[in-house]
């Protein structure tokens, strides 16, 4: 059998860790080969050095059988080999067009001749059904629309090896699914597909072979037809892995978080919620769940304090917390994980340490008489980075910007539970994980429930909020359109009224 | 390379191509590149290579740490206001705003040196770090740009200056004011004399001071460490609770404080006057080369401007080898682009690693 591409025995030290550990990667031309492991196993690493982007410390590189050495990306571009990163690279005041020719610009003459450059693009997304308007700016059009622009960037270069980490990280599902066409579509149109991401259900529906790696060493390959999610996960983890959330029915005591008629500005000006009310009681997770863009993040941010409602009011134990600082709140008893991690959750230039005290770095043990303890610092992260195995190069003293996406949203977590807030408002606590570690974090906000904890679960992923929540509120519009048991609805009502298509009779009565 | 090394190793090699540049100009306009390596050498160590008669003379150290000391404050001032993410170019006119209040104080106090000093000193920090939180005050309430406030505010620091050293304190000769009295000043006969009759004074025990200072509040304290995380992200920090807006008042005075204090150290070290002046005389300039050198670290401004101030020293010794004094200026400008140009030389140097990488892996596989 003849490969296109063979990875053989590559190693990569990165400081404190060794990212690639003797990987050995086959691949077969036109196939779709998955790359499956967990947040920090080192397949990004892995696919860099491919692209060129690293140097290995060991190991050789053949593509198309001959020994290569790929000391940069031009060089892996002129192999035929193209990546479409975890986080986009494009110039967004450019249009479409102008990104994809960028660097490889067709000329008349000295000047650049936009036509054929937009023609050129207009055949190649015809040829492979990548829908784009050509002359639209980057900034103008959805995450969904970008990634064809660098797919399309790819196969402008004549790119016949497709790298994609972790494409659909960013997409909504009816965007996964327009991937997921246009990635069979490329293979039949000759292309080699290597995909990387920790869903196990993507992997099932689209790849034919499957390379598992967990901290930095190779587990195994196999072909997907031959096995299953469960064997899969258990590779990647190295346990048995629940998909399932074992929880206790909720016993719900007070109400702890309770919102009256609120009304909330977007950072557009118009309303994003309207006139929600609605409550949190001790012991219960309340799902809170709607398409993107539909009030939750003005939501979240009232409850905060990040933004100021227009109108309405916000009640933790039936103190009126509408008009405190952040601080205040936090010290009223309001925890939050945030939904963007990178904007809000860390500080990325500081280290894993800096950021575990960023809430509370005044306070003893970490500081006194306004001077900080480095030790008590020391030792709080390292016992956070234990209890939540949290991955890291060198400890509490590792930049948080060098770390995993993944690990950093742990962190975040680790942070936020260590803290037990009374009333825990959670964004999208899982977006970007793999399932050990989402597993484990559920469980968490199970035990913090158990402890009398009000928490309110905002998240976009469905199954997440069924199998985590014990209520579920709809939004929708910004308003709360319904309210209903998690044991007593199904992922399709809820897709309805998540749509706005259907309002139950017994959501007034839920409300009660 | 870890992030550590490169902070020492980039501006090590800026400092390299600097005065390579420095020397191929000299070389196209057909002088020696080591007279002008021996004024350099002589602008820092008072050692002078060419004359064997005068093998040494202590008073050049002397000048070349005078020259240092008001850049590393103006350097510590950028660099303050940096870590909190403000671009401020306002330590000029905080200078000037500190010289002016120190000649107040030297000028209108009566009182024995162990008060006067102290107080000539305060004053000027005092002046400084009230002018720096005005473009401060105006960021938070109204987020009205640091640089534009910063360089306005510039402009009238001069001009409050001039007029009141020429109209209040009654200038003279129209440049200066009257002597101040001995209370007030930090020079010393004794510092003079060690060093050969340079303007050597005590103003290096505040220097000192205010680089260990720095470096404190910014590394040990729960004020730093809040000020560091408004400077790196503003959201995350506001998120956490932390008071922004106050952060960057405070962080623009503790800047302007720095900044008058270079003020005093001027005014009441080098001179003994206080100066009515023609323009801005760029120690504020300096301060921002400075502290981007220094990479807004206290040991790193420490030493990017002792060698910024020994360049500065060095002129006059270069102009005496006929060497245009310009050169100096040109060096140290270029040092500034070669850091700012960081990136492009951590990709050659990557490149250089990756040349020499497969030597050793040849062995491996
Ligand atoms: N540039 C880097 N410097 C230091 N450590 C790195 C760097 N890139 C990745 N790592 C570390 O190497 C490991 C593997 O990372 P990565 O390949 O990004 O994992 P994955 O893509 O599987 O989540 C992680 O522990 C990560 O912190
Ligand atoms: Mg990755």
């Amino acid at each position: 059998m003849s490969y296109i591409v063979e990875m053989l025995h590559i190693t990569k030290d990165f400081p404190g860790i060794r990212a690639n550990d003797d990987i050995t990667l086959q691949i077969e031309e036109r196939s779709i080969h998955a790359l499956l492991g967990e947040n920090g196993a080192g397949k990004s690493t892995l696919m860099s050095i491919l692209f060129g982007l690293y140097q290995p410390d060991g190991g050789t590189i053949r593509v198309r059988g001959r020994e290569v050495k790929i000391s940069d990306p031009n060089v892996a571009t002129s192999l035929g080999i193209g990546m479409v990163h975890q986080h986009f690279k494009l110039v967004h005041n450019f249009t479409v067009t102008e990104n994809i020719v960028l660097g490889m610009e067709p000329r008349k003459g000295p000047i650049i001749d936009i036509r054929e450059a937009e023609k050129r693009v207009e055949e190649i997304s015809k040829l492979y059904g990548l829908a784009v308007d050509p002359r639209a700016r980057i900034e103008d059009i959805s995450v969904g629309m970008q990634q064809r622009v660098e797919i399309l960037k790819m196969l402008y270069r004549n790119a016949e090896i497709l790298i994609f980490d972790e494409p659909t990280a960013v997409l909504t599902p009816q965007e996964i699914h327009e991937l997921m066409q246009i990635m069979r579509k490329l293979v039949t149109e000759g292309k080699t597909i290597l995909l990387i991401t920790h869903k196990l259900k993507e992997i099932k529906e689209v790849a034919d072979v499957c390379t598992v790696l967990r901290r930095g060493k190779l587990i195994g390959t196999v072909p997907v037809s031959e096995t299953s999610e469960a064997r899969m996960a258990e590779m990647m983890v190295g346990r048995q892995v629940s998909f399932h959330v074992e929880k206790s029915p909720a016993r719900p005591g007070a109400t702890l978080l309770r919102i009256e008629h609120l009304n909330v500005k977007t950072a557009k000006g118009v309303l994003g919620v309207r006139d929600l009310s609605l409550e949190v009681r001790a012991g219960e997770v309340l799902g809170l769940c709607g398409i993107e863009g539909n009030g939750q993040t003005e939501l979240v941010q009232a409850i905060t304090g990040l933004t100021r409602p227009e109108s309405g009011r916000i009640l933790l134990r039936d103190r009126d917390i509408t008009h405190l600082s952040i601080k205040e709140r936090t010290d009223a008893g309001i925890g939050h994980i945030p939904e963007d991690r990178q904007k809000h959750g860390l500080v990325l230039d500081f280290t894993l340490g800096e950021n575990f005290i960023i809430h509370n770095y005044y306070e003893p043990p970490f500081a006194r008489y306004g001077i900080l303890n480095r030790k008590k610092i020391q030792e709080n992260a390292e016992r956070l980075i234990r209890e939540f195995d949290v991955r890291s190069g060198q400890g509490a003293l590792t930049a948080a910007r060098s770390m995993s996406g993944g690990n950093q949203q742990k962190a975040i977590v680790a942070r936020e539970i260590d803290r037990s807030p009374d009333v825990f408002i959670v964004a999208q606590p899982t977006r970007g994980l793999d399932v050990g570690a989402i597993e484990y974090i559920h469980k968490r906000i199970i035990e913090e429930r158990d402890k009398g904890k009000a928490i309110l679960l905002v998240s976009l992923e469905l199954d997440e909020i069924m199998d985590v929540s014990d209520r579920i509120a709809v939004i929708y519009n910004g308003s709360i359109v319904a309210i209903v048991d998690a044991a007593s609805t199904d992922e399709n009502q809820l897709g309805l009224m998540m749509s706005g298509a259907y309002r139950p009779a017994t959501a007034a009565a839920a409300q009660e | 390379m870890t992030a550590r090394r490169e902070k020492i190793v980039l501006p090590l090699i800026a400092v390299l191509l600097g005065f390579l540049l420095g020397s191929i100009i000299v070389i196209a306009t057909g002088r020696s590149p080591l007279a002008m390596i021996g004024a350099i050498v002589k602008g820092f160590t008072g050692i002078d290579l060419l004359n064997p008669d005068v093998p040494f003379n202590p008073r050049y150290i002397g000048e070349f740490i005078i020259q240092a000391m008001p850049i590393i404050l103006t350097g510590l001032a950028f660099a303050f206001a940096s870590r909190t993410g403000l671009f401020s170019i306002g330590a000029e006119g905080q200078l000037m705003m500190g010289s002016l209040a120190a000649t107040a104080v030297a000028l209108l106090v009566k009182a024995p040196k162990v008060v006067h000093l102290p107080l000539v000193l305060l004053a000027a920090i005092l002046a400084g770090a009230l002018w720096g939180a005005i473009p401060g005050l105006l960021k938070a309430a109204f987020n009205v740009h640091e640089v534009v406030v910063t360089i306005m505010m510039n402009y009238i620091a001069l001009h409050v200056n001039n007029y009141t050293i020429l109209n209040i304190f009654g200038s003279v000769d129209r440049i200066k004011t009257a002597p101040f009295a001995p209370t007030a000043l930090l020079k010393d006969p004794w510092l003079e004399s060690i060093t050969n009759g340079s303007r050597l004074n005590w103003g290096f025990i505040p220097v000192i001071l205010a680089l260990l200072i720095f470096s404190f509040i910014i590394n040990r304290t729960t004020f730093g460490f809040s000020l560091r995380a408004v400077g790196y992200n503003k959201e995350a920090a506001r998120y956490a609770g932390m008071k922004v807006n106050r952060n960057i008042v405070a962080s623009m005075m503790i800047a302007g404080a720095f900044a008058g204090l270079a003020g005093a150290v001027i005014t009441v070290g080098t001179f003994t006057f206080g100066r009515a002046l023609p323009s801005a005389e760029g120690y504020g300039f300096d301060g921002i080369a400075v502290a981007l050198v220094g990479g807004n670290e206290a040991l790193g401004i420490l030493l990017a401007g002792m060698l910024f101030g020994g360049l500065k020293a060095a002129q006059p010794l270069m102009q005496s080898q006929g060497i245009p004094r310009e050169i100096a200026g040109i060096i140290q400008a270029s040092i500034v682009l070669f850091v700012a140009m960081k990136f492009g030389i951590k990709m050659v140097l990557q490149k250089f690693e990756r040349k020499q990488a497969p030597s050793t892996e040849g062995d491996r596989v």
